[in-house]
């Protein structure tokens, strides 16, 4: 029984019981209040943590709760899921920090607050559940909070959004509890630390194929695997920055640590049985995200296809089943976790001031009007595709080196195929972001006013201006765009509350570049406890 | 042939008679004041509340009571064999000293008989309470509306206790019956009339397909008693009949030569309950009777008429027919996979909240039906029994908070179309947060445990018994009954268009049935061990 691993996930759920207390101008300073201190259990969890024994489950709490159906109240944290939870309960914070200075513009703080809070209970508690039913709850427990943060504060095809979201989610988690079941029905237990410990022991090698594929098919929605990604541009492009940033930022790391915590350590022989399926599929993802990527008018859905690439090359690094390959991977989520974070953030922002992000109508010259805005999305895209001496670099190399060297069983020259057309991905995420980089930042600023997508009448621009603007009779869309220079507004560089929230990704994006091993040593003895071995085989 | 009652076994269903007698005289001989409907609202109350304090205490009390019974035969009678006792469902499973001695009961409390009590009881508590709000409007015959409700209230108490097929069958009708003048009691309506006589003529039809499986269970075993028919069809003699003659004469080969017989006697039994959970191909009925009844009495048929349905299906297929679990079991699966899928599709494109909730009540019974189809295929069959009662309890614990909220919002609004419910958040928080937390533990989703952890007990019964198939295929249809509950949750949050009148005053009994309901939903989906305990 530990109570801080107790207070992680039943800190935001008081504090979203709380909420009903709050008035509605103080929300946002509530919810900073409540995810600070949610933070501030996740760091005392990360000092009391005994590094010497990362691969081991520590803190753990064991209270029976359903008998009936075997279910216990598993808590517990080890070297994969540490760096995680510490991750999610920083997101959550830097997006209340975000929120107290950019309240949302469909109103009801409150509720978003509220919602918000509920997502991050979720989001933690998957993170740290030992039983294979209280995880699949805590997965489930996101779905309804996100369905409502893209259908409420959404943009403007939000409904449609949220639905293929939160349908194609269910479908995967009614998948993934199947499987799970098949787990339970096979080894007869529901607690993870018991079914990693026995290797796959006792379940059956068809058992084990038909659980992995299922808990695969699962996860994959989430993650997700190409071809079922495609839920995922819609609801990024639709949420509200505050939904981007969690959504990429922790939501598709909860697909990836069920492979890890889960799918390989539990079923071994599935997994590399499935393995070159899972290898294939993830580099197809790399590909085509990147193709994409490059296709994408909209800022937000070219961020949303990146994730699909990025993903991919975390997925390639469980499918080669070695303790380098599961690094990559690991190290690759959290990596994933802040870059994305921090390119939804900083697009956020910039949709705020052009009230657009297609790439078309934002023209050029970004770093000319908005000097620092522009610098942290070059900064931010730079460390997405993957350059040497920022975070984003490991993960993509430790793939693509795991792939050199697969698992035993693994065919060789399939994963050296693999690892080639990684290789080729990793250029074509370069390709896009630079290309992107050099229409959107550099150039000569085309002095636009914020212009809506379709702005067809006077009335609406003057929602956009503002009542003390002079609007020309026949200025509509573009024709404004090209109009002489002096018509620019002044637009706002970055705020004293989104330096606050981006900067901290920026500092640990720098630190994880540079000194990867801070991370890798505290997955690595989990990763070799993972595969029952002492030292590096890989 | 001697008989001694044991009347405090039959306590519940003589106090639900007793107290409906009492409503109706004095209904008859009250002066006709504006408050005497109240107080035959809280005589009514009484009574139910009364039944469910003596159910609690027999389930305290714990043990296994039965009466009716029927003395043991003359000759010592043959031990049950080895082979049932394994597939026997625990909750119907006799003391073996008892079944030794070969007597045979015709009511008898057990576990099974007290969670199907409780659960009309409580159910019964919000009808009655949500009843008190629909007679307010004086519109409606009071005492003959608590007489029928205590009526259909003792009918299912007494038919999850009853263990032979006359008593089943009568008590069965004895739920149905006073539901049909219930539907048609709002004789202004024309719907209401309509939605009765769809009822009647389904519910007549149902009974004689279901009395012809059943005389022809009674003409092959020669008995009525659910444990004979069971130590008959698996191949042993009837306890006490001994050399009956038509038994004699189709005992010879019972199990082997009269196969086909024993068949269509088990389906025909089967397709007159299907009749009654509304299980596909018997399921057309559900939209227009939902609709066109008063709300409560849609709750009643949703729940109650619903559990008392389940109860007699269990009883007779998990005891009587068990050894013909080969026979009945594929029908059940393929049923079950067809009511889910149906129930979903027709709720999918409804715009009348009742009609959403009685397509989605078809679809539970889907869910609910699974889980028997892997009775002989899973280790011990009262897993499979136990996960579709729990199922039942959970769902009847749901749904009585989103009926209780549709009444209250239906009282404000005549039309009861989806978009009435558009931005209930801001005019009535309360009731729109417990119809959106039933909507989401309808659907299985986290907040609402006790919807995931229903659904999880089903999946893993399936699971265990090995019908993948079945599994996927109410995986699917999870995924398309989310689409509707959630879009209808989604309304209440979006806000209304503008325009919007206030709804009528408050009503403090749908309030109060509401709120038993709720709190009952949050018990389960906090210790849903209350419920799996108790069908474990």
């Amino acid at each position: 029984m530990n109570w801080l691993l107790i207070l992680l996930p039943a800190v935001p759920l008081l504090g979203a019981a709380g909420t009903v207390a709050v008035s509605g101008r103080t929300a946002s300073r509530y919810g900073v209040a409540v995810s600070a201190a949610v933070l501030a259990i996740a760091v005392a969890v990360a000092a009391v943590f005994d590094y010497g024994q990362a691969g081991r489950m520590q803190l753990q709490t064991d209270l029976p709760w359903i008998p009936g159906l075997g279910l216990r109240f598993h808590l517990g944290i080890d070297g994969i899921s540490l760096p995680l939870v510490v991750l999610t309960a920083l997101l959550t914070f830097l997006c209340f920090l975000h929120l107290a200075g950019h309240p949302p513009e469909a109103g009801r703080t409150r509720a978003l607050v509220f919602t918000l809070l509920v997502l991050e209970v979720g989001m933690i508690g998957t993170f740290l559940a030992l039983d294979l039913l209280v995880f699949f709850v805590f997965f489930e427990v996101v779905l309804i909070p996100m369905y409502f943060v893209i259908a409420i504060w959404g943009g403007r095809d939000r409904r449609a959004a949220a639905v293929k979201f939160i349908l194609y989610t269910l479908l995967g988690s009614a998948v993934l509890l199947l499987g799970l079941l098949v787990v339970w029905a096979q080894a007869g237990t529901l607690d993870m630390v018991d079914l990693a410990a026995s290797h796959g022991s006792g379940i059956a090698r068809s058992a084990q194929i038909v659980a992995f594929l299922a808990i695969g098919i699962g996860l994959a929605v989430k993650t997700p695997i190409w071809p079922l990604h495609t839920w995922l541009p819609d609801a990024h492009t639709e949420a509200p920055t505050v939904g981007s940033v969690l959504l990429a930022g922790v939501l598709l790391k909860m697909g990836s640590y069920g492979f890890a915590r889960i799918a390989v350590p539990v079923l071994p022989e599935g997994a590399e049985a499935l393995a070159p399926w899972l290898g294939a599929l993830a580099v197809i993802g790399i590909i085509y995200g990147s193709l994409a990527c490059l296709a994408q008018r909209d800022l937000k859905r070219m961020i949303a296809y990146s994730s699909v690439g990025h993903m991919g090359f975390v997925l390639l690094g469980f499918a080669t089943l070695t303790p380098v390959g599961m690094n990559a991977a690991l190290f690759g989520n959290i990596a994933h976790g802040l870059i994305t974070g921090l390119l939804f953030f900083v697009v956020g922002g910039i949709k705020e001031r052009y009230g657009t992000a297609d790439l078309m109508k934002l023209g050029g010259g970004m770093l000319r009007r908005l000097p620092y805005v522009a610098s942290l999305l070059t900064f931010a895209c730079v460390a997405s595709l993957g350059l040497p001496g920022l975070a984003g670099f490991w993960g993509e190399m430790l793939a693509l080196l795991g792939a050199f060297q697969p698992a035993p069983g693994l065919s060789r020259p399939l994963f050296l195929v693999f690892m080639a057309v990684g290789g080729v991905g990793t250029v074509l995420t370069a390709a896009y972001f630079l290309v992107m980089l050099s229409r959107v930042t550099h150039g000569r600023a085309r002095e636009t006013v914020p212009v809506g997508p379709a702005l067809a009448s006077a009335e609406e621009i003057r929602v956009v201006l503002g009542p003390d603007e002079p609007i020309e009779p026949v200025a509509t869309g573009t024709a404004v765009a090209e109009a002489g220079p002096p018509r620019a507004i002044p637009m706002r560089d970055v705020t004293a509350h989104e330096l606050a929230a981006w900067l901290p990704l920026v500092a640990l994006t720098i630190a994880f570049g540079v000194w990867p091993k801070a991370l890798l040593a505290l997955t690595t003895p989990a990763v070799h406890a993972i595969f029952g071995i002492g030292g590096g085989t890989g | 042939m001697i008989q001694s009652i044991d009347y405090t076994v039959i306590a519940v269903p003589l106090i639900l008679a007793l107290v409906a007698g009492l409503v109706l005289v004095l209904d008859a001989f009250l002066p006709h004041r504006p408050g005497s409907g109240r107080l035959l609202g809280l005589v009514t109350l009484g009574g139910v509340v009364a039944g469910l304090g003596v159910t609690a205490a027999q389930a305290v009390r714990g043990g296994w009571w039965q009466t009716f019974c029927v003395p043991p035969a003359l000759p010592t009678p043959p031990p049950m064999p080895a082979r049932m006792t394994v597939t026997l469902n625990v909750f119907i499973n006799a003391p073996e000293e008892l079944v030794h001695a070969g007597t045979s009961c015709s009511f008898v409390l057990d576990r099974f008989a007290l969670i199907f009590a409780g659960l009309a009881l409580t159910a019964g508590l919000v009808v009655v309470l949500m009843s008190m709000a629909e007679l307010a409007g004086g519109r409606l015959p009071v005492g003959e509306w608590y007489f029928l409700l205590l009526c259909t209230l003792a009918g299912a108490v007494l038919l999850a206790a009853s263990r032979d097929l006359i008593m089943l069958v009568v008590s069965l009708e004895l739920v149905s019956l006073p539901v049909f003048a219930l539907t048609a009691m709002r004789r202004y309506d024309g719907r209401a009339s309509e939605a009765a006589l769809k009822l009647f003529l389904v519910s007549v039809v149902s009974t004689a397909i279901m009395l012809f499986g059943v005389s022809l269970l009674y003409g092959l075993t020669g008995s009525v008693h659910l444990s004979d028919i069971a130590t008959a069809l698996s191949g042993g003699t009837p306890a006490r009949l001994g050399p009956v003659p038509t038994a004699a004469f189709f005992n010879t080969g019972a199990p082997t030569g009269l196969g086909p017989v024993t068949a269509v006697a088990t389906v025909l039994v089967l397709a007159g309950f299907a009749f009654k959970v509304a299980a596909v191909p018997f399921h057309s009925w559900a939209g227009d009777v939902y609709e066109g009844a008063p709300v409560p009495v849609a709750a009643l048929l949703s729940v109650i008429s619903k559990a008392a349905g389940f109860a007699g299906l269990i009883l007779v297929l998990t005891t009587a027919l068990a050894a013909q679990a080969a026979v009945w079991a594929p029908v059940v699966a393929v049923v079950a996979a067809l009511t889910m899928t149906a129930g979903n599709v027709l709720a999918l494109r409804q715009r009348r909240a009742v009609r959403v909730l009685a397509w989605s009540s078809v679809a539970q019974s889907g869910y609910i039906l699974a889980p028997l189809a892997v009775f002989a295929r899973v280790a011990r069959g009262d897993v499979a029994v136990g996960a579709s009662v729990a199922y039942l309890v959970f769902y009847a614990a749901m749904n009585l908070v989103a009926f209780g909220v549709v009444m209250l919002v239906s009282r404000a609004r005549e039309r009861d179309l989806l978009d009435d419910y558009r931005g209930l958040i801001f005019r009535r928080p309360a009731a729109a947060a417990a119809l959106a937390f039933s909507l989401i533990c309808l659907a299985g989703l986290p907040p609402g445990l006790a919807g995931l952890f229903a659904k999880v007990v089903v999946f893993r019964a399936i699971v265990d018994g090995g019908l993948g198939w079945l599994a996927v295929v109410m995986a699917v249809n999870t995924v398309i009954g989310l689409y509707y509950y959630i879009a209808w949750t989604a309304k209440l949050f979006t806000p209304a268009a503008a325009g919007e009148v206030a709804g009528r005053p408050r009503s403090l009994p749908v309030a109060a049935a509401v709120g038993v309901a709720l709190a009952v939903t949050l018990v389960f989906s906090v210790v849903p061990q209350v419920v799996l305990a108790a069908v474990a």
